[in-house]
């Protein structure tokens, strides 16, 4: 999702290695067990990560932001597993982004996308875990005045072999504090966890059930005010004027506020004693708006744009080997399909919402966000005010998907409370608004040449991608030479860039070109779960076994015999092909597929069946994973069950799609999302092989549209190649 | 001024007839468990019960309900998350980022109000709230398990009284 990717990564890594460097070795031992400076380290803690109090409650801190994946809790796994707390007594806090930055990014990166939760935090955490264990032993050995090599600790239970006393974590606690942080800690095999790796349930699921949790939309605060906001319909267009007289004696109404951003975003909102009042009245606020450069823009013409790109000469290579132009000439059978994916909106349940509160001196903002420090940088701009003097508050996320990476509605609340100094000022979107003011899924199509020798067997495959770049619109400091590389999410070529090699093509084809002709509609980009392998692996998966029927081969064994040196690829497809039933032959119609991403590899076999009138019915899918590494199975399975509700309402159903400039979807009726009824049995097969630790959050999005694809195909002998499903007939 | 019954108190609130009821719970009386989602009666995340009957209240204007009205909320579905759907949703973990979950909370334990014994057709025909992490899977499991849970802890009673 956001900074999905590692090239992208890297960059915000350099920068938090030039801002680190002067602190010098700590960062050899992780950012974890640097030694902190007095000042800034908070006296009861042990350390960083960990707050144990008199009560042997133990509180973990929590970098990345929580919106629904559980990392929340498998990072409190890999923290306690280490520590050897007793889990029964673990609770969570999330450290401020302002913290952060006070204590020299102690934390480390806030960002939570790109399925990195776990695997990009998992050795710091659990090196500061171990620390703070070997901390509290040394205390309670300095308590006890022997050598810590005779004493161990146990489920918060530090106890000295030869005396047999015991003390606990809590009552050392504060004394740890101050023993010096220990140089090298040596960190447990996965083979022997006891709290990670196991199903535990998740830390907050409590407050979930009965209404208690806040959220972002949930915030209240003394005198506080609550706005809601329209930005100009279509992307580049302003605000001409208002006509605050015909709503300023409305119930409730404080002011009416233009409310332009360094963003882009350029729009008007009412603010109102209740959230209700304001949108009441903003719905009646007569509004003129320059509708800019794009007002005429429609689908058609981005299509026409996207066509533009499949035939074009200005395409850059992603991947590609052998001699693709013999492969065509010398071969027997050549087929050709062009196939397209539109925009699609995140939609998370929660609709964007900020709260701020502004004054000459600081400004302080809660808010959902997937990106804590990013928030807390847009707080600073849009007030003017310099970081030290600026807060952000994290709630956990009413959903993020990508979404909630970007920072406009932080601007905007910021932008609107500093026209109410003093008082808080909670912005809330409509869910129209979060409609047609997404960072959209990008819309990209794709022409397959395929060709087969005279034994069927793949001779040639040229994957030419045209369509939007996420990078271009959101982050073009991350382009190399102009080229997006995260374009080829899915299908890239193995060390091509390092910063993709957790995506790489899952498949050896002799001669082979993916290439891509960048075409950039006027629609903002965004990283949406799963980002790009969403359409790459439609179009990969689904040509492929157009080509295995081309070629009358079983699309599985033709699949095999491109992967016989992708071992971890092989396995998951051949685990679910065999669960899900595939080759039993007992005429039920079934679809594979197959991809390496986020680090993990995934496979899903899909089963459906099309009525006579063409309605479909998913009936079961059976989905593997290898993550290398798995911290909660149980969570795992919930990602991706979930994984096929966000990826198949995405195939059965999403478009963001232009009239007049303007995003035409503006809530569920027209943007509709799965529902339980639609639901197949989702079968998980979890089968981490060890040794790495891959993303779960994400990668197996990329396989539910196109099994399911395949599968549609299996049933009907039609081929789908356009999203969404809606609205086409499944039967010939 | 309007007198209501929300989770078996009487209160006093301030809005106009028109305002929804889901704003008013919100807005009025903070109970922020009732969440906005969509205000068009599609996603189910406001979903609370009039008399035991789960409606989406952001479409229910205030003037739809009166002081003879029991509106039950997810803060007051029971007393300290002991209702059997929150006990059934507890043991499966059911909710991902959670914020469709009272609602979907509250649209099953109104389901089981009035049809103890809902089967996967009814369940697929009545729960139709929007969940965009999908845990659709587990609230069906969980439908099944509060089922269980209400048949053993009711002692007679039926899901429906214990709600």
């Amino acid at each position: 999702m956001n900074d999905a990717v590692k090239n992208v990564m890297s960059v915000s890594r350099r920068g938090f290695l030039v801002t680190t460097s002067t602190l010098g070795a700590g960062l050899a031992l992780g950012m974890t067990t640097r030694p902190l400076s007095a000042q800034t380290k908070a006296l009861d803690e042990v350390n960083a990560w960990v707050h144990i109090a008199a009560d042997d409650t133990v509180t973990i801190r929590i970098a990345r932001s929580e919106m629904g994946q559980g990392t929340l809790t498998g990072l409190a796994q890999l923290v306690a597993e280490e520590l050897d707390c007793d889990w029964d007594k673990v609770t969570y806090e999330f450290p401020t982004p302002g913290q952060n930055v006070a204590r020299e990014r102690v934390w480390g990166d806030f960002s939570t996308g790109g399925s990195r939760g776990l695997r990009a935090s998992q050795q710091y955490v659990r090196e500061g875990g171990a620390a703070a264990k070997l901390m509290l032993i040394q205390a309670a050995a300095d308590a006890w005045q022997v050598p810590a090599s005779q004493c161990s600790a146990r489920d918060s239970i530090i106890t000295h072999q030869q005396s047999g006393r015991t003390t606990t974590y809590g009552k050392v606690a504060v004394a740890a504090a101050s023993v010096p942080v220990p140089e090298k800690v040596t960190l447990r095999d996965p083979a022997d966890w006891r709290i990670a790796g196991k199903p535990l349930k998740r830390l907050d699921t409590a407050e979930k059930l009965t209404g208690q949790l806040v959220y972002g939309a949930d915030i209240q605060l003394p005198g506080m005010l609550c706005a809601s906001i329209m930005d100009c319909p279509v992307m580049g267009g302003s605000l001409v004027s208002f006509d605050d007289s015909a709503v300023g004696k409305m119930p409730g109404v404080k002011g009416v506020v233009a409310v332009k951003t360094s963003l882009g975003t350029n729009g008007v909102a009412v603010v109102a004693d209740t959230w209700w009042h304001a949108h009441s009245a903003l719905k009646q606020l007569p509004i003129k708006w320059d509708r800019g450069p794009n007002a005429d823009m429609d689908d058609a013409a981005v299509t026409r744009l996207l066509e533009d790109g499949l035939d074009a000469d200005d395409a850059y290579p992603g991947n590609w080997n052998g001699d693709l132009d013999a492969a065509f000439a010398s071969a027997d059978t050549q087929i050709e399909a062009v196939y397209k994916v539109p925009s699609q909106n995140h939609a998370p349940m929660e609709p964007m919402n900020a709260t701020a509160l502004y004054t000459k001196d600081r400004c302080e903002v809660w808010c959902p966000t997937q990106n804590g420090e990013a928030a807390l940088a847009a707080a600073s701009e849009a007030s003017g005010l310099p970081l030290g003097q600026c807060e952000v508050y994290k709630t956990i996320l009413g959903g993020g998907f990508g979404r909630r990476g970007a920072g406009d509605y932080v601007h905007q609340a910021v932008e609107i409370a500093k026209v109410f100094p003093g008082t808080p000022i909670k912005l809330q979107w409509s869910r129209e608004e979060d409609q047609k003011h997404g960072f959209y899924h990008p819309t990209t199509m794709a022409k397959m040449r395929g060709s087969l020798d005279k034994d069927g067997n793949l001779t040639g495959l040229h994957m030419r991608l045209s369509g939007q770049s996420i990078l271009a619109g959101l982050m073009p400091h991350a382009l190399v030479d102009g080229a997006d590389y995260l374009a080829f999410q899915g299908v890239v070529k193995e060390g091509l860039n390092p910063a993709m090699d957790d995506h790489t093509i899952c498949y050896d084809i002799p001669n082979l070109l993916v290439d891509n002709a960048m075409r950039n509609p006027p629609i903002r980009p965004g990283f949406w779960r799963g980002v790009n392998i969403n359409q790459n692996t439609i179009y990969m998966e689904c040509f492929l076994e157009e080509m295995a029927h081309a070629a009358g081969r079983d699309a599985l064994e033709f699949r095999l015999s491109l992967m016989k040196n992708q071992p971890k690829s092989a396995a998951v497809l051949s685990a679910a092909a065999k669960q899900g039933g595939w080759g039993s032959n007992d005429g039920k119609a079934r679809g594979l597929a197959v991809l390496h991403a986020f680090g993990s590899y995934v496979a899903a076999c899909a089963e459906v069946t099309v009525d006579d009138d063409g309605k479909l019915h998913m009936e079961r899918i059976v989905a593997a994973t290898d993550c290398g590494t798995a911290v909660n199975p149980q969570q795992i399975e919930a990602q991706i069950q979930g994984s096929f509700v966000y990826g198949l309402s995405a195939a059965l159903y999403s478009e963001s799609t232009l009239a007049n400039g303007e995003m035409q979807q503006d809530n569920f009726h027209t943007y509709p999302s799965m529902k339980i009824a639609e639901m197949p049995k989702v079968e998980v097969i979890v089968m981490p092989s060890g040794g790495f630790f891959g993303g779960v959050g994400e990668p197996t999005i990329g396989v539910a549209a196109p099994a399911v694809l395949n599968a549609i195909f299996a049933a009907t002998g039609k081929r789908i190649r356009q999203l969404p499903i809606k609205d086409q007939s499944l039967r010939a | 001024m309007k007198t209501l019954n929300v989770n078996g108190q009487v209160v006093t609130v301030e809005a106009e007839d028109t305002t929804p009821l889901l704003w008013v719970l919100r807005e009025q009386l903070g109970l922020t468990g009732t969440k906005y989602g969509c205000g068009i009666a599609q996603c189910g995340s406001c979903t609370v019960h009039l008399d035991g009957v789960a409606v989406r209240s952001c479409v229910m204007p205030l003037a739809a309900v009166n002081e003879k009205t029991k509106i039950t909320t997810i803060e007051g579905l029971s007393a300290d998350g002991s209702h059997p759907v929150q006990q059934a949703w507890a043991e499966l973990d059911v909710p991902q980022c959670g914020y469709c979950q009272p609602g979907m909370i509250m649209a099953v334990a109104g389901m089981l109000n009035a049809s103890p014994d809902a089967d996967d057709a009814q369940i697929d025909s009545q729960i139709t709230n929007i969940c965009r992490c999908g845990t659709f899977q587990r609230v069906r499991e969980g439908v099944h398990l509060a089922k269980e849970v209400a048949g053993k802890s009711a002692k007679g009673k039926s899901a429906g009284e214990v709600a």
